[in-house]
């Protein structure tokens, strides 16, 4: 059986994007809907210190998501929760997003879907997921306290958290795809430093094995093409986020690495449905770059639904 | 001392052991207010009302009396919060390590509780 709802605009995501989304839209008076799929705060309840939102003294991730949501609904934006990836189609100046067998309408769409840390996608990387693979280092660490543990990337993440995780581990190894690193010459130079730390270049990591722990990957060296067993009792890997944007293949332009094309109004290709966050395409990815990136999406959102109206009641 | 979640918690050997006596299906989720931890806490917040048959609950990780988790033999090798365990008629079904997706949590709960009957 099919039901039927119509908002002014939808957002796709509640994360800081989807939620700031909200509030614009829900302060200017628009009947507004924010579909999710995950947790509500997306990867901002993942981080354990916000230091650099403005106005804001330092605190989770969690407590900063838990604001945004409480702020959103505040001014009366509706949350629900979707177990479903949503399908959307465009009717006209509708834009219909059907989630299992309930249909939702908008005369604006804001799709704020995020992006999903990235796997290796390696034989064995989800067998030992929690029993030696980890994707927190702050959570996971004191589980290898006096262990030899590698840590997979060579961005920002990679290079801080491996200079985190020294504190627990005898050894840190650090595996990079590259011969050059992708953080911030600070985050290298502490790295370095470190007698704890050692490198790894131009390998891949291709395999985990163990017996009921992770006890060995095996590593292929890009330069000599040679293969080689590595034992380490601990992974830590950090090698970036995927945009959730699959669902939305088709519908609106992408770009090669699936992030979503916008316009300065944040419009996507398709007239009135637009987008922010980590999804979309851009350098930097911050809190307050997807915050600033929504505000942006939900005053054109608005303006397109207002206009729609004044159009539709001229006519009318 | 407990977790900072909307779920029912346990702060004791004790409590753990009167849940696992009154309810025939439960699940608690052992951790810390993490990142790791908190996207199954909030899995658990939303399925909570859907899942009327099984009780939720979580446990602070660094209680002394979570080692009746800690230390469950099901959960030997775990190396990753939080450690997530599964319980009917008081004995464990299945316990799983570090986060879990919605999909997966709902799957262990249709396998070993059943879907909720609506």
């Amino acid at each position: 059986m099919t039901q039927s709802n119509h908002y002014d605009a939808i957002v796709i995501g509640a994360g800081p994007a989807g939620l700031t989304a909200g509030i614009y839209l829900s302060r200017a008076k628009l009947n507004t809907l924010i579909l999710n799929h995950g947790t509500v705060g997306g990867q901002l309840v993942l981080t354990h210190e916000i230091a650099n939102y403005p106005g804001v003294e330092p605190t989770s991730g969690y407590k900063l998501a838990s604001t945004m949501k409480k702020q959103a609904q505040s001014f009366g934006a509706v949350i629900k929760t979707i177990s479903q990836i949503p399908q959307i189609s465009v009717d006209g100046s509708l834009k219909v997003v059907k989630v299992g067998d309930t249909s939702y309408t908008a005369s604006a769409l804001i799709l704020t879907p995020g992006g999903t840390p990235r796997m290796l996608g390696v034989k064995g990387e989800l067998d030992f997921k929690g029993q030696g693979i980890s994707y927190c280092a702050t959570c996971d660490g004191e589980f290898f306290t006096g262990k030899e543990i590698i840590v997979v990337g060579g961005g920002n993440s990679a290079l801080e958290e491996a200079v985190s995780l020294s504190k627990y581990a005898s050894k840190v190894t650090i595996v990079h795809q590259f011969d050059h690193f992708q953080a911030f010459p600070a985050y290298v130079e502490e790295a370095k430093a470190n007698p704890k730390i050692n490198f790894i270049m131009e390998t891949l990591v291709e395999e985990f094995v163990g017996d009921g722990k992770l006890e060995r990957v095996l590593l292929h060296d890009k330069k000599t093409g040679e293969r080689k067993w590595f034992n380490t009792e601990g992974a830590f890997i950090f090698i970036g986020y995927q945009p959730n944007t699959e669902f939305l293949k088709g519908l609106i332009d992408l770009n090669e690495r699936d992030e979503i094309v916008v316009d300065a109004d944040m419009q996507t290709s398709v007239a009135g449905i637009f987008a922010a966050g980590d999804s979309i395409a851009k350098r930097y990815r911050q809190v307050t770059t997807a915050v600033g990136e929504a505000t942006i999406a939900a005053l054109a959102a608005a303006n397109h639904v207002f206009e729609l109206k004044r159009t539709e009641k001229v006519t009318a | 001392m407990t977790l900072d979640t909307n779920l029912t918690h346990i702060a004791s050997a004790d409590e753990w052991k009167k849940i696992l006596e009154e309810n025939e299906n439960v699940m608690i989720c052992c951790g810390r207010m993490g990142p790791m931890c908190i996207p199954v806490y909030g899995i658990m917040e939303e399925l909570e009302d859907e899942y009327k048959h099984v009780k939720f609950a979580d446990m602070l990780f660094d209680l002394p009396d979570a080692a009746v988790i800690r230390n469950a033999p099901e959960a030997k090798g775990f190396m990753g919060l939080p450690f997530t365990m599964y319980y009917k008629n008081g004995k464990v079904v299945k316990a799983t390590s570090s986060i879990q997706s919605m999909e997966q949590v709902r799957a262990i709960l249709d396998e070993q509780f059943g879907k909720p009957q609506n």
